[in-house]
C-alpha cells in the first residue's frame, strides 16, 4: 500500500488546486458587478433627495433640478411597449410549446432567436424606419408627427418579445404531458386546457420571463435614440417626444456641464436601482409561486 | 343477461403507419371490471385511449372503425362529450398542483366553467371522496394542494376526480403501477365498490391483479386481441397458446 500513497496525495493535491482555482474563478465574476455597483451608488446616491425626483432638469447653470421627466416617461414608454409585447409573446410561446414539432414552429422559433440577436440599433431603426419616418412626412390618420414615445415603445416592445416567448416556452415545455392529460380527460377543450391548467402551473416561469424582460429593455438607450428622442420637459403624450432615464443618462453624461453631470450619476444609480430590485423580484416570485409538481 | 355498454367493431389504431390495434371487436358488459393485459406495447393501452378519444390527441396518431357507447359511435361524437361520459385515470397520479383537493375533485366542473351551488359543490366532493375512501383522511385538509398527497392517495384523489363526474365508464391506465402494495391493494378495493355504478376497464400488465380484480379479461397481443373471456376461464383453461403462453410466463 506505500508505494500507492504519494501518487494519490499528489491526486488529492491536484483536485484542491483545481478547486481553488474554479472558486478563484467564480469570485472574480462578481468583482466587476461589484466595482460597477460601488461606484454608481458612490457617485450618485448623492445626488438623490426629494427634489430629484419631483422637478425637471433645471437650465444650464442653475444648480439642481430633477429627473421627473426621464422617470415618468421611462415608466410610460416600458409599460406601453410590455402591453403590447407581453400577450402577443406569451401567446406565441403558448403556441411553440404546443406545437413542437411542427415546420410553422420550427421557423417562428428560428426567427425569434435571431430576433433576440438583433443589435438594439438596428431595432431602433426599424422603428424609425416604420413609424417615425411615415408619421413625419404622411402622418397616420392626421396624426403628423416625427419623435414619439410609441415608437420608442414600438422598438421596446420588439426586444421584449424573443425573450417573453422563449421563456413562455421553456417553461410550459417542462410541465408534464400528463398535465394536460389530465385535463383533456375530464373533457376539457384546448382552449380551456391552456388556460385553466397549463398556464396557471407555468404562471411562475412566464412572470420571470416578463419582468427579466422589462429589466432587460429599462437601460436600452439605443432604440430610443431616434424614435422617443428625449424631451427637456415633461410630458405625457404618447405621441411625442418623450424622455427617458437611459436617454438622459447618455445626454447629460456627455454634456460638458457638472450640474448635469450630477443628474446623470443619479439617474444611473436610480436605473441600476430599477433593474436590481427587478431581479431580486423576480427571484423571489419564482420560489413563492412555483407550483409544485 | 347483461346489457353491453361499449363495444369496439373492427377498431384500428395506428401512429403514423405503425398498425398498433388491429381489428379488435370486443363487448364490454355494463358493471363489470375488464382487464386488459398483455405483454409491452401490444398496443393495449392505446386500445383503452381510443376509446375515449384520448389516442388522437398524440400528433399523427389515427383511428378507425367503430366503438359503440350505448349504440351511439364514439368516433362520431365529439371528442369533448365522449371524455364527459367515460372518465380516464392515468397511470402516474397527476392531480392538478394548482388547485386545491376540494376543487382538484370538482376539477371537471370548475375548469369547464361549470358554475355550481355551493351546497352542490359540497355534496360531490364528499361523495366522490367518499366513493374512493379518501373523505376520512382529507377531510380536514381539503384547502390544501392536492401535490400535499402521497402517491396513493393522489391517484384515489385522480379517481374522485373521474367519479365526480358521473361517467358511465371509467377508464384506467395502469393505475397502479406507481404505487406501493399497500396503496395497491386499496386501491383494488375499490374496484369492487365502483362496479356497482360504473363500468371499469383496467389496462395492467400485473396478471395477478387482473386475476383478482376482474370480470373478464382481454389478451392482446402484437396489437390483436387474442383472447377475451371470463377471468376465471382464462386463468384456468386458456384456448390461445399465446394466452397460455404468457400466462405461465414464457413470454413478457
Amino acid at each position: 500500500m506505500k508505494a500507492s500513497n504519494s501518487p494519490v496525495k499528489f491526486r488529492i493535491g491536484k483536485s484542491g488546486f483545481f478547486k481553488g482555482v474554479i472558486i478563484t474563478l467564480a469570485f472574480s465574476c462578481v468583482i466587476p458587478l461589484l466595482f460597477i455597483l460601488a461606484y454608481i451608488i458612490k457617485s450618485g446616491i448623492t445626488k438623490i433627495n426629494w427634489n430629484f425626483f419631483v422637478n425637471v432638469p433645471k437650465p444650464v447653470g442653475e444648480p439642481g433640478g430633477g429627473i421627473a421627466n426621464a422617470l415618468l416617461g421611462s415608466a410610460m414608454i416600458i409599460l406601453v411597449a410590455a402591453i403590447i409585447a407581453i400577450p402577443i409573446g406569451i401567446m406565441g410561446g403558448i403556441f411553440l410549446s404546443e406545437n413542437r414539432k411542427s415546420k410553422v414552429a420550427y421557423w417562428a422559433r428560428l426567427c425569434i432567436d435571431i430576433l433576440q440577436g438583433v443589435p438594439s440599433i438596428v431595432i431602433g431603426i426599424v422603428a424609425y424606419f416604420w413609424l417615425v419616418k411615415p408619421s413625419a412626412f404622411w402622418g397616420f390618420f392626421g396624426w403628423k408627427q416625427g419623435f414619439s414615445a410609441i415608437s420608442g415603445s414600438l422598438a421596446l416592445a420588439i426586444m421584449m418579445l424573443p425573450i417573453v416567448v422563449r421563456s413562455t416556452e421553456e417553461t410550459l415545455k417542462l410541465l408534464p404531458d400528463s398535465l394536460r392529460e389530465a385535463g383533456f380527460a375530464l373533457g376539457l377543450p384546448f382552449h380551456r386546457v391552456i388556460l385553466k391548467v397549463v398556464v396557471p402551473c407555468g404562471v411562475s416561469g412566464i412572470l420571470s420571463g416578463v419582468m427579466l424582460s422589462v429589466a432587460r429593455i429599462a437601460g436600452e438607450t439605443a432604440p430610443l435614440l431616434f424614435t422617443a428622442f428625449g424631451n427637456s420637459y415633461l410630458s405625457t403624450n404618447m405621441g411625442k417626444p418623450m424622455q427617458s432615464l437611459p436617454l438622459l443618462i447618455f445626454n447629460y453624461a456627455t454634456s460638458p456641464y457638472n450640474d448635469w453631470h450630477d443628474l446623470a450619476w443619479g439617474a444611473s444609480c436610480i436605473l441600476l436601482m430599477f433593474v436590481l430590485v427587478l431581479n431580486i423580484f423576480t427571484k423571489i416570485i419564482t420560489r413563492r409561486w412555483k407550483v409544485q409538481l | 343477461m347483461e346489457s353491453t355498454i361499449v363495444r369496439s367493431v373492427d377498431y384500428n389504431a395506428y401512429f403514423g403507419t405503425n398498425h398498433v390495434v388491429k381489428n379488435v371487436n370486443i363487448e364490454i358488459p355494463k358493471n363489470n371490471v375488464i382487464a386488459v393485459m398483455g405483454p409491452s406495447g401490444c398496443g393495449k393501452t392505446t386500445f383503452l385511449r381510443g376509446i375515449n378519444r384520448m389516442h388522437e390527441l398524440i400528433p399523427g396518431a389515427t383511428a378507425k372503425g367503430k366503438i359503440m357507447l350505448d349504440n351511439e359511435d364514439v368516433m362520431e361524437m365529439h371528442p369533448i362529450f365522449v371524455r364527459l361520459k367515460i372518465g380516464m385515470v392515468f397511470q402516474r397520479p397527476n392531480p392538478f398542483p394548482n388547485l386545491s383537493i376540494y376543487d382538484n375533485v370538482i376539477a371537471g366542473y370548475k375548469l369547464n366553467g361549470i358554475k355550481l351551488p355551493k351546497a352542490d359543490k359540497d355534496k360531490i366532493v364528499e361523495q366522490s371522496l367518499t366513493k374512493v375512501a379518501l373523505w376520512n383522511e382529507v377531510k380536514d385538509q381539503l384547502t390544501k394542494k392536492g401535490t400535499f398527497l402521497s402517491g396513493g392517495q393522489q391517484q384515489r384523489l385522480c379517481i374522485a376526480r373521474a367519479v365526480a363526474m358521473e361517467p358511465e365508464v371509467l377508464l384506467f391506465d395502469e393505475p397502479t403501477s406507481a404505487l406501493d402494495p399497500i396503496s395497491t391493494s386499496t386501491v383494488e378495493e375499490l374496484f369492487h365498490d365502483l362496479k356497482k355504478n360504473y363500468t371499469l376497464i383496467i389496462v395492467t400488465h400485473n396478471m395477478q391483479q387482473a386475476a383478482r380484480v376482474s370480470d373478464k379479461t382481454a389478451f392482446f397481443y402484437m396489437g390483436e386481441l387474442v383472447e377475451y373471456d371470463d377471468t376465471k376461464l382464462m386463468f384456468t383453461n386458456p384456448r390461445d397458446t399465446r394466452t397460455q403462453n404468457y400466462i405461465t410466463g414464457r413470454f413478457s
